[in-house]
Formats: structure tokens, sequence, C-alpha cells
């Protein structure tokens, strides 16, 4: 059965798959004996066979309420419901660590089911590289991190969640941001493999970017989800706060972001190749290092790591050898790679290039603001803080260039190209940009918002210019540009659609800055305005929950006299964890959210008082909605035909390397 | 609302009670990569009458780091000491001081930690000079490798037979 | 194609990322390691108080002690180990026996911080006082002329009211054996 004696056996069997996964096929490539190679695809899915089932026992362990396992009695309780039992599975650090490897493993399976068509070389060295990286994860669960100890004599209960950890949003939050972190270890296997065989080109290109497209998604979602969860659970209608823990985040996603983007210009021109390389490797180098480093107390208050030395030692080495490894092996071999194809500042390759500096840029700020404090505190023994009011008014400078080039970047032909001719093409959304200019100056205000407002808009107009140009809308029949628009590739369509994703976020930033509140104190019956909106408290009272006590308000808000909606914020009091958690309720028509908590209550009977705090959000729900229409973009871009049957094959001679870029 | 991981308090019972419970859930709480924020529904009565003072108040508030807190500002948080710092922000407002002043105040008293956004100084410089030197240097890096590429000769042209390999090739390259 | 010159320079060029993670890597073992030994601490406030006058202030007293101010530290002639403490902290009421056991050894002041007066009196008489005078900052005002930002925490404030030694963290009787008690012989003897 599923014992956590089996799933302890199945780690280690998966931690011993991993490590032959990781040395014979590298040999293998290295004597190009095609039977050492052909051992990877089995080894990979072997090491997830095993790891599947090692979670699966921790999972029965916690369903199952098997207390004599440490790791459940710590975090799981009779009383808990029975999807709480599930994901809280990945809502400590033993089993997170666990999920980040069966993650790991998935990886290297798809990597062996779907790289069918890759060279069996390369695909025998990126699966090795996989499986080196996942033994490391795998040792450092089984010698630190074990999920399956046994504790003795078992406790009749567990000692139960964080009530405010048991939330939906929250559960299912971890697995797909991990997914975007761990998934950036193909593209980074990709890019080892590339340099100890000491070549890229666009075949490589164009193999390695669905991976990173995949990755990217998923990071793209996990913090949205995030952000989302801070904005309906915390009660304050905060949505981003800079925390490193954020930041943490961030930083993967703008090298990712940078990432895809310039892959496309190997896959098309060979060129930036030693770039792409460097990014593919910076991009899980900061994954890996910013998800550990926040946990070891460097750079978050609570000593995670710092608690158990022998933790903080073993990551601080892993992180050691898979960064300065590869780093290693890049100054080794980079500078052995060939240049590719020329081309002239002004081309799509010249944007792309400007796009990889200005999101390298900002990730260089970000990154320095995070790490800034404890370097001050170690190398001047002085002690500052970098919040939220410093990112805001260095990153927004920086990202308003990165929306102007997004406009016409992709209108460009490659290798040399004119300016005025797309820009010609562009007169529609420079107006409409002008015409948002004037709206905005009228609506908003500040001068930053109004930038991001009119930049937001120029984005989407010319993302559908792009579309409408290519299948010539309004040239000729709508029937042949609709057939057009269907053989158009979906890696055209993804970008345009991904854009357009970036500038429904900045418009939903730049509503979120002319958001309102109130927090008033007052008795049943009043009535508060704001935004417009009449906010009467018509009644408080008290309901009982499964584990906890509810306060429940009526809030009715009326707008010219008629009811818009009744939101029913509340307040629970958690007796065992003698915790309150209040419960936010939001109204949202997509324009706008009204969000209500309720607070404190004080007097006595019959004489109350209600805190509540009223927030009037406009745009709020466009920033989330922005980040899944960028993940369909790239989603879509995914489903692209050729990725999908392109089975792009390498030149195959030497001499047509050049040629057939 | 989280104290610091130290052994020492900073807020009456039940809020450090809480603060020790979610100190010790936090590691959880880290690996789900979300911050935890205190739920800083409070008392309107320290709120100022006059909005335009408030608004003030609420802009230099949001500069000041709770110090108790992990990275949030004053005006966020629910801690004992925000709350305080936040009536005295709003007593001095009222008082006609300059945002300078109230900065000062905190500054002397607290040192440059309660500054979200830290004053630029000798030591600061490399931080806010950041953006900048990130952009220039990437700019340069880019014109640098630009010339350099662009100096470089161009490959010799095609022998008769590269031709017409090519020709091969580019027939059956799906274009995009 | 390329002479074996470029290709060193270049491979220096390439070596780039390598070394500043090296740096950076250094930086964090050197971080994590100090944290253990508790000799750096990135989260420390660190409160610019150190060889600075006392600041302006007056407190009421705690019953018994009648209370005292900004002139009674200043017209000091030895060191006095001033606490600020409270009956609902719970490292404060860990950290009583330590004071209680060298409060023969030191003269101790102590201000109850953010604590009911009855409360904090009780607490006193449950655990011993090794406070020679007491004050009562109910509203944490005083607290905040200090740069507190918890309890406990303590200061040695030598002749003439001048801070010379800062912690936020619990005493215990290493500190005070190993740093406070010879820091407070040194300031007695000019």
């Amino acid at each position: 059965m599923l014992s956590p004696e089996l799933g302890h056996y199945a780690l280690a069997l998966a931690c011993v798959l991993a490590a032959v996964q990781g040395i014979l096929p590298l040999i293998g490539a290295h004597r190009r004996d095609p039977r050492l190679m052909a051992l990877a695809p089995g080894l990979a899915i072997g090491q997830l066979i095993g790891l599947v089932t090692a979670f699966a026992c921790l999972i029965h362990a916690a369903v199952t309420d098997d207390f004599s396992v440490q790791n459940v009695a710590a975090n799981s309780a009779v009383a808990k419901p029975l999807l709480y039992k599930i994901t809280g599975v990945w809502g400590n650090h033993e089993g997170s660590i666990l999920l980040w490897a069966l993650i790991l493993g998935l990886c290297g399976a798809a990597v062996a089911a779907f790289g069918r068509n890759l060279p069996s070389a390369l695909r025998a060295r990126v699966i090795a590289v996989l499986g080196l990286v996942a033994t490391g994860f795998e040792l450092f669960c089984l010698t630190t991190s074990d999920p399956f100890a046994r504790v003795w004599p078992a406790p009749m209960d567990g000692q139960g969640m964080n009530p405010l950890l048991q939330d939906p949003g929250l559960a299912f939050h971890p697995p797909i941001l991990y997914t975007g972190y761990v998934g950036f270890a193909v593209p980074f296997a990709f890019a080892i493999a590339a340099l100890i065989e000491g070549r890229v080109d666009a075949a490589w290109g164009r193999w390695v970017r669905p991976w990173a497209v995949a990755a990217w998604c998923f990071l793209t979602c996990g913090i949205a989800m995030g952000s989302w969860w801070s904005y309906y659970v915390l009660g304050w209608g905060g949505y981003w706060f800079w925390d490193p823990v954020e930041n943490a985040s961030l930083i993967p996603w703008l090298t990712g972001t940078a990432l895809i983007h310039s892959a496309i210009v190997v896959e098309k021109r060979e060129a930036l190749k030693i770039w792409t390389v460097l990014l593919a490797i910076g991009t899980f180098s900061f994954s890996l290092s910013g998800t550990f480093l926040v946990r070891s107390g460097i750079l978050n208050s609570v000593h995670a790591f710092a608690n158990d030395p022998a933790r903080g030692v073993f990551i601080l080495g892993l992180l050691g050898l898979v960064i300065g490894g590869s780093l290693a092996l890049f100054a080794y071999r980079a500078p052995s790679l060939t240049a590719g194809g020329l081309f002239a500042p002004v081309s799509r390759e010249g944007a792309l290039v400007l796009n990889n500096i200005l999101l390298c840029s900002l990730c260089a700020v970000v990154l320095t603001g995070t790490m800034y404090p404890p370097f001050m505190s170690l190398l001047f023994d002085r002690t500052i803080s970098v919040g939220k009011p410093f990112f805001d008014a260095t990153t927004i400078p920086l990202a308003l260039p990165l929306f102007i080039f997004m406009g016409f970047g992709p209108m460009l032909p490659w290798k040399r190209a004119q300016l005025w001719p797309v820009l010609n093409r562009l007169w529609l959304a420079a107006g409409l940009t002008v015409v948002a200019t004037l709206v905005a100056i009228r609506q908003l205000s500040g001068v930053l918002p109004v930038l991001c407002a009119a930049l937001a808009v120029w984005v989407i107009v010319s993302s559908a210019t792009d579309i409408a140009t290519r299948i010539q809308l309004f040239r000729g029949p709508v029937a042949a540009s609709l057939h057009r628009l269907r053989g158009l590739p979906r890696a055209i369509i993804g970008t345009a659609i991904a854009h357009t994703g970036v500038g429904i976020t900045v418009l939903g930033l730049a509503g979120m800055s002319q958001a309102q509140h109130r927090i008033v104190e007052v008795p049943i019956g009043s009535t508060q305005s704001l935004a417009g909106y009449e906010w009467t408290l018509t009644d408080v009272h008290s309901e009982p929950g499964p584990n906890y006590t509810a306060m429940v308000a009526t809030i009715e808000i009326r707008r010219n006299g008629h009811v818009v909606t009744v939101l029913h914020p509340s307040k629970r009091s958690f007796n065992m964890q003698n915790q309150t958690t209040t419960d936010v309720a939001i109204h949202t028509n997509l324009l706008s959210d009204l969000y209500g908590v309720l607070g404190d209550s004080h007097g006595t009977d019959g004489h109350m008082t209600y805190v509540l705090r009223l927030h009037y959000n406009p745009l709020a729900p466009w920033m989330w909605l922005g980040a899944l229409v960028m993940a369909f973009g790239g989603a879509l871009s995914l489903s692209d035909r050729r990725v999908r049957v392109g089975a792009p094959r390498r030149a195959t001679s030497p001499s047509t390397q050049g040629i057939a870029s | 609302m989280i104290t610091k991981p130290v052994p020492r308090s900073s807020a009456p019972p039940a809020r450090r009670f809480f603060s020790r419970l979610a100190a010790g859930l936090l590691a959880a709480f880290c690996l789900l990569a979300v911050p935890l924020y205190g739920l800083a529904v409070d008392d309107p009565s320290e709120m100022l009458s006059d909005p335009r003072a408030e608004a003030r108040a609420e802009a230099i508030g949001a500069q000041l780091r709770c110090l108790v807190c992990q990275n949030e500002s004053i005006e966020d948080s629910s801690a004992g000491l925000a709350r305080d710092l936040r009536r005295v922000v709003r007593e001095h407002v009222a008082q006609g001081e300059s945002n300078q002043q109230i900065m000062q105040w905190m500054v002397s008293r607290y040192g440059n930690f309660i500054r979200l956004k830290p004053a630029l100084s000798l030591g600061t410089i490399m931080l806010w000079s950041m953006p900048a030197l990130a952009l220039l240097l990437g700019c340069g890096a880019a014109f640098f490798f630009y010339r350099r590429h662009a100096a470089t000769p161009p490959p010799p042209p095609l022998s008769d037979d590269e031709k017409a390999r090519l020709a091969r090739l580019t027939g059956k390259d799906d274009r995009t | 194609m390329n002479s074996s010159g470029s290709i060193t320079r270049r491979r220096l060029l390439m070596a780039l990322p390598l070394v500043g993670a090296g740096a950076v890597g250094a930086a964090f073992w050197k971080m994590l390691s100090g944290m253990q030994h508790g000799s750096f601490n990135p989260h420390d406030i660190n409160a610019p108080v150190l060889n600075r006058p006392v600041p302006d202030f007056s407190l009421p007293g705690l019953a018994p002690s009648e209370g005292f101010g900004t002139q009674d530290l200043t017209s000091l002639k030895e060191p006095v180990l001033l606490n600020f403490f409270a009956s609902w902290c719970i490292p404060c009421v860990a950290e009583m026996p330590t004071l209680m056991a060298f409060k023969d050894q030191l003269t101790m002041w102590g201000v109850a911080y953010k604590d009911k007066p009855d409360n904090a009196a009780a607490f006193l008489r449950h655990s011993g006082n090794p406070f020679a005078r007491l004050g009562n900052d109910q509203q944490g005002r005083t607290g905040m002329d200090w740069g507190l930002s918890g309890v406990p925490e303590t200061f040695l404030i030598g002749p003439g009211g001048v801070i010379r030694w800062h912690t936020a963290a619990p005493l215990t009787e290493d500190i005070l054996r190993g740093s406070i008690l010879p820091l407070a012989a040194k300031l007695k003897t000019p």
C-alpha cells in the first residue's frame, strides 16, 4: 500500500535513477554511443514514476490523517477539509521541496516524450542535465528535509494549519508558480547541452523557445494568482507590495520574458546566440536562488533555513554547483560559439535587442533594490530600507519606453528596416493614443498614470493594427481577410494577443492608481458616499461556521437610488487558533471593483458601531485579466503548427549552416 | 503583520500571540511566495478631518516603514507601533510641519531603516543610479558588439555547388 | 578564424557572469554564517542612539517608585542600565530572572512600555523588581523618542547621560557578563 516507507523508498529510487540519468547519457553523448544515449528517456520516465509514487504516498498519509508522519502531524488536522489536506501537502517546507522535485521530474519526462524530433545527442544531454539538477534536489529532500520522517509516539491529532492558508486561491497558486520556476530548467538544460556540444543554431532556438514560452505562461499565471490572492484575502485593496518574495518571482519573469524574445532572434537569424544562452542560464539561476534565498532569512525576516544550518549549507552548496558550474561552462565554451547573422540597428532584431536591454535593466533595478539592504549591512554596516516608493519611482519610467517600442517592434522587417513605412501604418494607433491621452488627462490624476494609460492604448491598438495589416483587413472582402487570418501563423497571433494582455494589465494599473477608499466607523443604518455610490450598512449578525464564528455585515450599495449590489463582508474568529481573519466582499462589473471590509466593532448592545473599509477600485480586474491574456497568447503561440509538427531539422552539413538561417 | 523573529515583542498580547503563531507558520507562507500582511482595518478616528491634510499624512506614512513588520509602510500595517506612528504623523501634519521636518523627526529616532525610499547619499548612489547605469551599460554593450560585428568581413560568396544546395534547401524551407 | 589572443579576451569577458555570481555567492555565505553566529542581522533596525545624549523626556512613576526624566539621567555619576519592558511581553518575562541575578552589580532603571500600571506592578511583584527607579510609558511616546521598536530593549547610560550601549534583543547572562559589566566598569573609572 501507499505507506510512508514506500514513499521514502520511491524517493530514494528516483534519486538514484536521476543520478544515473545525469551521468550515463552524458557519457553516451560524448562517446557517441547510441545505447547509452537511448537510456535517457526511460530513466527520466522511471524517475518520474518514483517521484509520483512518493508524492502519492505523502498525499495518502495526509488524507488518511497518518499523524505518525511528522510532516502531517505538524501541518494537518483531522478537522481540516479534504481539499486542504491535499493542498496542505505542498504548503510546508518538506512537501514543497518534494513538489519542486516532482515538477522537475515532469519536465525531464516531458522532454523525453515530446523531444523525439531532437537529435539523439542533444536530447540525451538535455535529459542528463535535468537529471543532474534533480539529483541535487532529491538529495536535499532525502538528507535534510525528509517529508516521510516518522514521529513516535504518534499524536492523536495534528497541529492544523493557519486559517489564512485555507483558501482555494492559495491552494493552487504554488504548483502553478513552481511549474513556472522549474519549467525554466528545460531552457537551462538546452543551454548547457548546447555549450557542451559547442553549437547553437537556428534549430536550437526553435527547439528551446516552446519550453521557455510554456514556463513563462505558468510563471505569468502564478504571479498573477499571488497578486490576486493578496488583493482579495488581505483586505486593504493592495495587489503588489514589492516584497522580496514577490520580487523573487518578478526577476525570473523579466529575464524569462527577455529570453522568449531573444530566442526568436536565434531561431530566425542565428544572432544573439551567446546572449540567449546566458539568459537561459540566468533565468533558471534566478528562479532557483530567488525561491531559496528568500527562505534563507537574508531577505525575509523569518529564519526558515537559518534555524537549520545543514539546510542553509546544503542549499547554498547546491546553488553554487548548479549556477557556478553552468556559468563556468559558459565562460569556457561560449567564446567559441560563432557569431550569427548581421542586422542593422533599425530592424526586428534591433527592436528585440532593445526589448532585452529594457527588460534586463528593469531586472537589474528590481534585483539591486531587493538585495541592497543586506549588502549595505554586510559591506558598510549601515541599515537602509528599499520599498514600494523606490520601486515605483524607478521601474515605471523604465517600463514606459518598453511599451512604446512594443507597439511597432513586431511590424519591423528582419535584417534592415525603414522606420517611416512602419510608423505610417500606425497613424490610426497614434491617433487613438492621442485621444486616449486626452481622455486620460481628464479622467486620471498624476503624470505617470496618464502616460501608462495612453501607452497601454498604444500597445493594444498597434497590436491589433499589426494583425489587421497582415490580413489586409478593409482592403478587400472581409471573407478573404478572415481566410488570411486562419492562414496566419499562430505565433504571430499569439504575440499580438500577449502584447494586448500587457496593455490590459497596464490599463488596470493606471486605473488602480485612481482607487479611492474610506475608512469609517458607523452604526447600523448609516450611509456613506464614495465614488458616486451610496454605501449603507443595513445589518450585522453573527453566523456559526465549521470551526469559526463569523460576524457578517450587509452593505447595500446604491447608485442614483437604484441598488447596485449587496456586499457581505465578514470577520471570522477561529477559536482554536485564537485568530481572526477578514473575509472581503467584492462586487465587480469588470470595469471596477466595489470592495468592502468589516473591521472592529465598538460599543455595547444597542449602541454598536462598526469600522468599515470601503474601496472603489477602477479597472482592478484588468490587471489579472491582462496576465491571463498574456498567458493565453503564449499558449496560442505554442500551438503553432511549426512548433507541433515543424520538426525543425538541423542543416546536414556544416557548410550549410550559414545559409539555412 | 509579522513581528521580527528575534524573541521580543512590540505588540499587545492578543496580537503578539497571532504574530508568534504566524511566525511559526511563516515557513509555509514563504513557500507559497506571498507576503504576509496585516489586516489594517483601523480606527478611523485617527484620520484628520481636513481631507488635504489627511492625504498629505497618508503620503508621508506611505514612505515610512513599519518597524516591526516585514516590508509594509505604517499606513498599511495594523501593528501597534505603526498605529502610534500614524498618529504622530497626523499630529505633526496638523501642527503644520513640512514633510521634510516630519521625515527628519522619524529618521533622527529610528535611523534610515524607516525610510522606504532611501535618501540619496554616497552609500545609495549605486541604487539610485541603477536604472540609468543598466540602460547605459546595455546600450553600450549592444553598440560595442554591433560595431565589432559589422567590422568583420562578410563571408566569401557562395560557390556554384553551395548555390545549388541553397536552391534545394530554400525550396523545402517553410518560410515565415 | 579567431586568433588565440582574441579568444582569451572573449573568454575573460564571458567569465564576468561567473565572477559576479561568485562574489554574490561569497557574500551570501558570509551573511548566512554571520546570522548563525549572531554577528550579522540584516533585520536589525539599528536606531541611531549610540553615543548620543539621552532624549528629552519625563516619565511618571510606577508605584512604589517615583518617575524620572532627562535631568535624572544627565546628572548621573555612574552608569545605569535602562530596560524597557512590559508584562505582556513573553521575552521580557523570560529576561527578568537574569536582571534579578545582576541587580547588585549594576544600577538598573526600568520603564514599563505600553502596559497597564496594575499589570506592570503585579508582574514585578511576581518576578521580583531589579529596578531602582521605575517609569511608566503608557502611551509609548517616550519609547519613540528612544527609537524603541519593541520590548525588551536595553540601554547602558554612561555618566553625563550619554547612551553607550544598546540592544534590541533580550539580555542573557553572557551579554551582561561579557559586554555590559566590563563596559560599565570602564565608564565608572574615568
